[in-house]
């Protein structure tokens, strides 16, 4: 199928351009309230259950949340006018169910931590708990420095485009901090068998998830220069256009990276984001399908490959196949976590009444059995579509914007992010083998917060630009106005976009 | 470029579609079987959060929930243990539950349906919520004698009230610790459960109700049945001797000791005496198959009893041809019956003729010990008319002042009964059986009761019927 297939007459150009276009800024606003209320709706909740009497305490951690996405709204105000109204929103509505979550679990005893909290037994006790202390208010800390990013973003990077011109520095720092890990010490980089991290101190950081931004950034202008080349015709197998042979290089570049931190840091999901992010992006660049089978090929040879070779891979798949032979020991947390799951049901036991606290690692990998054994299936089925949301909104921003390199930024940025709530939602409810990804937003953990907030940064830039009335472009420093002028990394000027 | 970005956005939708189908699945379709699964403790946490109702034997508490400092807030606790472990059954957390503690699990724990109001006042008033309580019918008394009187042997013992179908003991021998399994130590727990279960004299099994044995001579009660309701009475004179030959095998029927050399005597005395020679013939030359089934099943066989607990059925077996029937009539070959049910029988005759429900669960009780429910008798069916069950009286009351039921006499009490001893098998020691029951001071019938000793050899059915005596003497106090 080719582009033309999907032109229409609408879009941003369409109407009375120069018009007083809508910013929708009230929407957004109107939007955020509604999230603050239901964080403070579900944290009042957990609150309550928890220590069995209302308090003001109920209402100053979701008060404060309100304080960091407030001032984001403001920011997008001054700063993105025309951005898409969904993004803060949801954005923060997960941000901030993820904090109080995490606030709801240090209120009662982990039975996977060695100091027992006799004071936490009871209601009176949980009551007791101060606010400024545990994981709960350092997430919140994390939410913080996240608005601080995210205000530096879009302060400073006026135009989405900027970024190509330092792809290659991006390309090169993303590509360190993905293979740092790698080549340290287990003792720094290894937690629950994966080797993702740095610690240093009592910091940790998972690079891999600023690197994802980085890459991203370099593969949009990678392809956008290449395209041309990488959809040049080659052999016609089963009907379907083959590249050059050479023209796979590339490719197989990417392939070979994700093999090796498949091999050194032991986490297929790490190394299913990026592929899967370099082959969507690639597929979009040159709308060729062929790099779309090629790409799923080559990585279900790779992991093939590695499940022979490797043990740690043999065991994900083997309790991921059968689970109840190794209850008690690999596939402990699995099993914990769809106990959670199924006790919750289609309801769940009510914000605050569950024991997600019985499923390790109930703050990170595994927040979203606390959810579901929480507010159920109904209640997870609300929260995954509002990814749902987000994701859409954000690829919608790179259908409207007019620049190839914003288009495979937006679209790349967003189906990573929907492609690891796949993998890890995926993982915990033994849909796929469980990886230890981070679920985006909700987990605990400053380094996938801080940069999924960048990803909504950009694509909150990437979505004010795509509706941007044309005399409202804002000059690009270095040349050119705004997208009123084709960009000369867009190819497509004739393109139209359908909305 | 749109276009594929529509499709990629294709792609992510079609994932999301399969999360949420996968989470349909676990949380929807599997939802029962991960929330119920034995190793997911949560249901657990949520029910020892709770004090569980006692199990009361009468006044005296055989299970209670003790508070711990546990992580399990309640630890479950049988004082006697394996004296009542047949009846309360054990709790466990990793093996669910059996007895009283599983049939009455909704009242124990507190989430019946009449409960209901408490558990919304509890709510309210900030009453720790708890459990009901259960009071069984059975005297401690009386299962405290059969416990004494089997002692280490192999055998079980049941008492009715035969009025009112109130169990008022019942107990096996040998025996297990329910503590065992309430251990909240999962580990101590699986290896009491795999010995338990590993042992060859299997403890867990109760033989009052759960298994059937060849009932022997008790089964001539059914026969005695049968021949008064066909117009014998206990003095019309009967064909006996010391042996006879059925038709159509070599098989000859013997009695015991030679006890029976006479030609001809009473039928009570023939009873008294236990002639296996009378009954045999009588069956196969005059009562016949069909009327001997259908008498049983009118004592109860072929019938079992939920009282809650399960009591399997006795049964006659297929009676067939005549030289079958000449050992069935003697409770052998394919005669099988449960010790409860061989109590039953003794209850509906002491009861004339009328056989009423069996029940174990006297009372249901509130937490607060307010009443819930208490349980009413209940009339199962008529075995005999009054007059037959008179003249089965008078008989069985000759078995133990003038016959082989001396043992179970008691000093100023009206006990009437019958013994037992039955092959089973070619070099094991036959099984002892003693079936009766007393009157009380008030002429009504007071308590029946069945004692069975498994391969208890020469002298077991004497025993048997001593264990009855000192088993009635603990129900009359006297």
């Amino acid at each position: 199928m080719t582009a033309s297939a999907s032109v229409s007459v609408s879009g941003p150009s369409g109407g009375a351009a120069g018009s007083r276009r809508r910013t929708r800024r009230g929407t957004e606003l109107a939007l955020l309230l509604l999230a603050l209320f239901i964080i403070m709706g579900f944290y009042a909740a957990c609150d309550i259950a928890l220590t069995q009497q209302v308090t003001s305490s109920v209402f100053t951690l979701p008060l404060l949340l309100a304080v960091p996405f407030l001032i984001a709204h403001v920011l997008v105000r001054a700063f993105a006018p025309y951005a898409d109204p969904i993004l803060l929103p949801a954005a923060a509505l997960l941000t901030g169910l993820g904090v109080v979550f995490i606030r709801r679990l240090d209120l009662v005893n982990d039975p996977f931590d060695e100091i027992d909290r006799p004071d936490l037994a009871t209601a009176a006790g949980r009551a007791d708990v101060p606010l400024f202390s545990g994981q709960g208010i350092r997430q919140y800390w994390y939410v913080v420095i996240a608005i601080v990013l995210f205000a530096l973003v879009l302060g400073l990077l006026k135009d989405h485009r900027i970024l190509s011109r330092y792809a290659y520095t991006l390309g090169l720092a993303g590509l360190v901090l993905v293979g740092l890990p790698a080549v340290l010490p287990a003792s720094i980089s290894m937690v629950n068998g994966s080797k993702l991290w740095i610690r240093i101190g009592g910091f940790s950081i998972q690079p891999s998830e600023f690197a994802k931004l980085l890459l991203l950034s370099f593969f949009a202008y990678y392809l956008v220069r290449k395209r041309e080349v990488l959809s040049l015709e080659g052999k016609k197998i089963f009907g379907m256009v083959f590249p050059r042979g050479r023209d796979l290089v590339p490719v197989l570049v990417v392939w070979g990276a994700s093999i090796l931190i498949l091999v050194f840091e032991r986490d297929l999901g790490t190394s299913l984001m990026f592929f899967g992010m370099f082959v969507a992006m690639l597929y979009v660049a040159t709308e060729r399908t062929s790099w779309f089978v090629i790409g799923i090929g080559l990585f279900a040879g790779a992991a093939v490959l590695a499940h022979s070779l490797f043990s740690n891979l043999q065991l994900r798949v083997k309790i991921w196949t059968d689970p109840w032979p190794y209850i008690d020991e690999e596939s402990f947390q699995l099993v914990r976590g769809l106990f959670g799951m199924g006790t919750g049901g289609l309801f769940g036991s009510g914000p605050g009444q569950g024991q997600p606290e019985r499923v390790p690692y109930a703050s990170s990998d595994f927040i979203i059995t606390g959810f579901g054994e929480e507010i159920g299936l109904v209640g997870l089925t609300a929260m995954l579509l509002v990814y749902m949301m987000l994701i859409g909104r954000g690829i919608k921003a790179g259908l409207m914007v007019r620049d190839a390199f914003g288009k495979l930024l937006a679209v790349g940025a967003s189906f990573t992010m929907g492609l690891q709530v796949f993998v890890i939602v995926g993982g915990v409810t033994k849909l796929i083998p469980l990886t230890g990804l981070t679920t985006p937003f909700l987990s605990y953990g400053g380094s996938s917060l801080l940069a999924n907030w960048l990803v909504v940064a950009l694509l909150i830039r990437i979505s004010d630009t795509a509706r941007r009335p044309p005399a409202a472009g804002v000059p690009i420093p270095g040349g050119g106005t705004g997208p009123a002028k084709p960009d000369r990394l867009d190819h497509a000027p004739t393109e139209v976009i359908k909305l | 470029m749109n276009a594929p970005m529509r499709r990629v956005a294709m792609v992510s939708i079609a994932l999301f579609a399969l999360l949420i189908g996968n989470l349909t699945w676990v949380q929807f379709f599997q939802s029962d079987f991960y929330a119920n699964h034995p190793r997911n403790t949560r249901v657990q946490l949520e029910e020892y959060s709770r004090q569980r109702g006692a199990i009361l034997a009468g006044s005296e508490p055989i299970a209670t929930s003790v508070a711990t400092d546990g992580e399990l807030k309640y630890q479950r606790e049988y004082p006697d243990g394996p004296l009542y472990a047949n009846l309360t059954g054990y709790k466990s957390l990793v093996h669910g539950s059996s007895g009283i503690e599983g049939a009455e699990n909704e009242v124990l724990s507190g989430s019946d349906d009449r409960l209901f109001v408490d558990r919304i006042t509890d709510t309210f008033t900030g009453r720790e919520p708890a459990g009901g309580n259960v009071i069984l019918s059975v005297n401690p008394k009386v299962q405290e004698a059969m416990a004494k009187g089997i002692g280490n042997s192999v055998g079980a013992a049941v008492a009715i009230d035969p009025k009112t179908g109130a169990i008022l003991g019942q107990f096996t021998s040998p025996s297990y610790d329910p503590n065992l399994l309430a251990d909240h130590d999962t580990n101590a727990e699986a290896e009491a459960w795999k010995s338990l279960n590993g042992d060859g004299d299997r403890p867990m099994l109760d033989r009052s109700a759960s298994d059937r044995y060849p009932p022997g001579s008790t089964f001539k009660v059914i026969v005695s049945a049968a021949l008064l309701e066909m117009g014998y009475t206990p003095d019309t004179m009967v064909p006996a001797g010391n042996s006879y030959s059925p038709p159509d095998t070599t098989h000859d029927i013997t009695n015991s000791n030679n006890q029976c050399p006479n030609a001809q005597m009473p039928l009570k005395e023939a009873l008294a005496l236990s002639c296996n020679t009378t009954f045999s013939r009588l069956c196969v030359e005059e009562i016949g198959p069909e009327k001997i089934a259908e008498t049983a099943a009118k004592f109860g066989f072929e019938e079992g009893y939920s009282t809650p607990l399960d009591v399997v059925a006795s049964t006659t077996g297929t009676l067939g041809d005549k030289a079958t029937l000449a050992q069935s009539c003697i409770g052998q070959n394919e005669v099988a019956a449960t010790p409860f049910q061989m109590a039953m029988l003794s209850a509906a005759i002491a009861n004339g003729g009328t056989r009423m429900a069996p029940h174990l669960v006297k009372e249901l009780q509130a937490p607060d010990q307010t009443t819930l429910e208490r349980t009413t008798s209940e009339k199962l069916g008529d075995s005999v008319d009054p007059e037959i069950a008179a003249q089965l009286q008078e008989m069985m009351v000759g078995v133990v002042n003038n016959g082989t039921g001396g043992n179970a006499k008691v000093d100023g009490v009206v006990v009437g009964g019958k013994t037992g001893t039955a092959e089973h098998g070619d070099g094991v020691p036959e099984h002892g059986w003693f079936t009766g029951y007393a009157m009380g001071d008030d002429g009504k019938p007071a308590i029946a009761v069945a004692v069975f000793l498994d391969s208890a050899g020469d002298g077991g059915s004497g025993e048997a019927t001593s264990i009855a005596g000192s088993v009635i003497r603990a129900a009359l106090g006297k």
